[in-house]
């Protein structure tokens, strides 16, 4: 499952299409599993007539959970070492996203491998909604 | 986002993934999870996000007996909003921890900058961490969409029962002085 630092090459690129139609059930859904039932993300009335937004809108969180399972599924489960970055525009429902990992740099610490990533999600019109970084460890 | 005790529950870790749609059965199938180089279920990257579910006082959940400001006969059920209090901030963010607080009338609220996480070990079903936070850096910028943007960090330790890292997470908040329209 997890890659050896020789499979991968520097400039490399994954995607993976995160969601397509993303729907405010799943944002609602999110909401319960975290536990960050803010009304800008789970209640449309508050939403729009005290906040003052077009519509809910998902939480950053689920944005950058959604973009971790790219990372995962590339690199393997229990891999990363270092994961981040900044939500850089709203997700709305009825967004599409789709993340892209690149691989910046493969390098050796001691005995161990570690690629150094960025990752930056789309929506369906082409803006950036999450810019980051992750460092995955590698077999030798 | 502290938590005295944030025991990582395999139906919590199921439904965790399940609102993130991620069917890795790495997150749910034991028999599976034994047999990868984990040994056992783990937890996604992001899920130390969910300890706010063992914040007794976390601000952004409704509690019997305070005010919430979601909608219910009214827009908001804080018919009387502060004109001085800050917007909820979202996720981890430092003022989070706070009871809730109404965003200012019709403007701009709290809401989640940026979020960074540092593994130090797997996350595993049947660990039990506490999570403490201490507040960081705060700072100003003038932003193009949502005019005065402050911006304040948190960083967030979660220790197993040994006292051991399991990971640290960084927070930033950030406060808007309009809705921020993308």
């Amino acid at each position: 499952m997890a890659l050896a630092a020789n499979d991968l090459t520097q400039g490399q690129q994954f995607s993976a299409a995160l969601v397509d139609d993303l729907k405010r059930t799943q944002i609602v859904q999110y909401a319960g599993a975290s536990g960050d039932y803010n009304p800008l993300h789970t209640d449309e009335v508050f939403a729009t007539k005290v906040a003052g937004y077009p519509t809910v809108f998902a939480h950053g969180m689920l944005t950058m959970g959604m973009t971790g399972r790219l990372l995962t599924d590339t690199f393997g489960d229990g891999r990363l070492t270092t994961f981040g970055g900044r939500f850089s525009s709203q997700v709305f429902p009825g967004d599409d996203l789709t993340a892209t990992a690149t691989v910046d740099r493969i390098r050796q610490e001691g005995d161990e491998w570690f690629a150094d990533v960025s990752v930056s999600t789309t929506n369906q019109d082409g803006t950036e909604v999450f810019r980051g970084t992750a460092t995955a460890r590698l077999d030798a | 986002m502290a938590a005295e005790r944030f025991p990582i529950e395999y139906g919590h870790v199921l439904m965790f993934a399940r609102s993130i749609g991620d069917t890795n059965p790495i997150y749910s199938d034991e028999e599976y999870a034994k047999s990868t180089e984990v040994g056992g279920i783990i937890a996604p990257p992001t899920f130390v996000q969910a300890s706010a579910q063992f914040n007794p006082d976390y601000g952004l959940r409704p509690h019997p007996d305070r005010p919430w400001h979601g909608s219910g006969k009214e827009p908001s059920g804080l018919r009387r909003p502060a004109p001085t209090s800050d917007g909820a901030a979202e996720g981890g963010g430092a003022k989070s921890d706070d009871a809730p607080t109404p965003p200012r009338g019709g403007g701009g609220s709290g809401l989640h900058a940026e979020q960074h996480y540092e593994y130090h070990r797997p996350l595993r079903v049947g660990d039990v961490l506490t999570a403490t936070t201490r507040p960081g850096d705060t700072w100003e910028k003038e932003g193009r969409r949502a005019g005065k943007l402050v911006f304040s960090e948190s960083v967030t330790e979660y220790r197993d029962e040994a006292g051991e890292l399991v990971v640290t997470a960084r927070s930033v908040g950030v406060r808007t002085e309009r809705p921020v329209e993308s």
